[in-house]
């Protein structure tokens, strides 16, 4: 019972979410560059792997681009296909 | 209509400077040969690459940029895999939006990548130092005890 029953004094905080955006729909880029291969990077986890929409949100027509992007850089070997502490190696 | 392509290839890093100019300029004249109009080129010059290739940890890239017809994409890679020098390829076909981009990257950043940069100087302005003015604060209200005192007792 009792634990239930806690009442604040102070009402607890909650973190309103910030509601995600496209950012090439909002800065008005058009074409994802492979050959960028820093800038690819923020759409690519430590390991290497093309993150999620749901993480970054992008909209579908740009995650496509950027997917497809990621894979021209990886073949290039401006990507790597798989690597351990991407991020924290730069 | 002719289309605008794309094309990267990586040399290996074995190649002497000279043979590697000497590479570049065959693929250029086979573009030529076909009847490629080529619209921009660029040497990235030795990068790291992020995975091995055939062992190899370093490689001499090379952009082009050219208008061709049909057929001559084809050619191009075929001599590509036949071409030991080159380790890896990819060529592109350039939309519209592509085609923009190209132009901008051309006229922005014409054979200086970003890293080589010079980075902005920051130039370092000593905070003027707070000088604090100590005013004798006692001795003023020293004073106004007295002249409000003396005034109270003329009063």
């Amino acid at each position: 019972m009792a634990q239930n029953d806690i009442k604040y004094l102070t009402p607890i905080a909650v973190d309103f979410k910030t509601k995600k955006y496209c950012r090439f729909k909002k800065s008005g880029i058009k074409y994802i560059d492979y050959k960028d291969g820093e800038f690819l990077k923020r759409f690519v986890n430590e390991q290497g792997r093309i993150l999620p929409r749901r993480l970054t949100g992008t909209s579908l027509k740009f995650q496509k681009k950027v997917a497809q992007a990621v894979k021209r850089a990886r073949h290039l070997a401006l990507l790597p296909f798989v690597a351990d502490n991407l991020k924290t190696n730069q | 209509m002719l289309k605008q392509y794309e094309t990267v290839f990586i040399m290996t890093p074995v190649l002497s400077d000279d043979q590697m100019k000497e590479a570049v300029k065959k693929f250029e004249n086979i573009l030529r040969d076909k009847g490629a109009e080529i619209v921009h080129q660029e040497n990235w010059g030795l990068k790291r690459l992020e995975y091995q290739i055939q062992k190899k940890s370093t490689g001499f890239y090379q952009l082009f940029e050219f208008k061709a017809g049909p057929n001559v994409v084809d050619e191009l890679e075929l001599q590509y895999r036949r071409d030991e020098k080159i380790m890896r390829f990819l060529t592109v076909a350039l939309d519209k939006d592509a085609i923009a981009y190209a132009e901008k990257r051309r006229t922005h950043k014409f054979g200086q990548k970003k890293e080589n940069k010079p980075e902005p100087v920051f130039e370092y302005k000593p905070e003027p130092k707070f000088e604090a003015k100590f005013e004798p604060i006692v001795d003023i209200i020293e004073d106004i005890d007295l002249e409000q005192i003396k005034e109270n007792k003329e009063e």
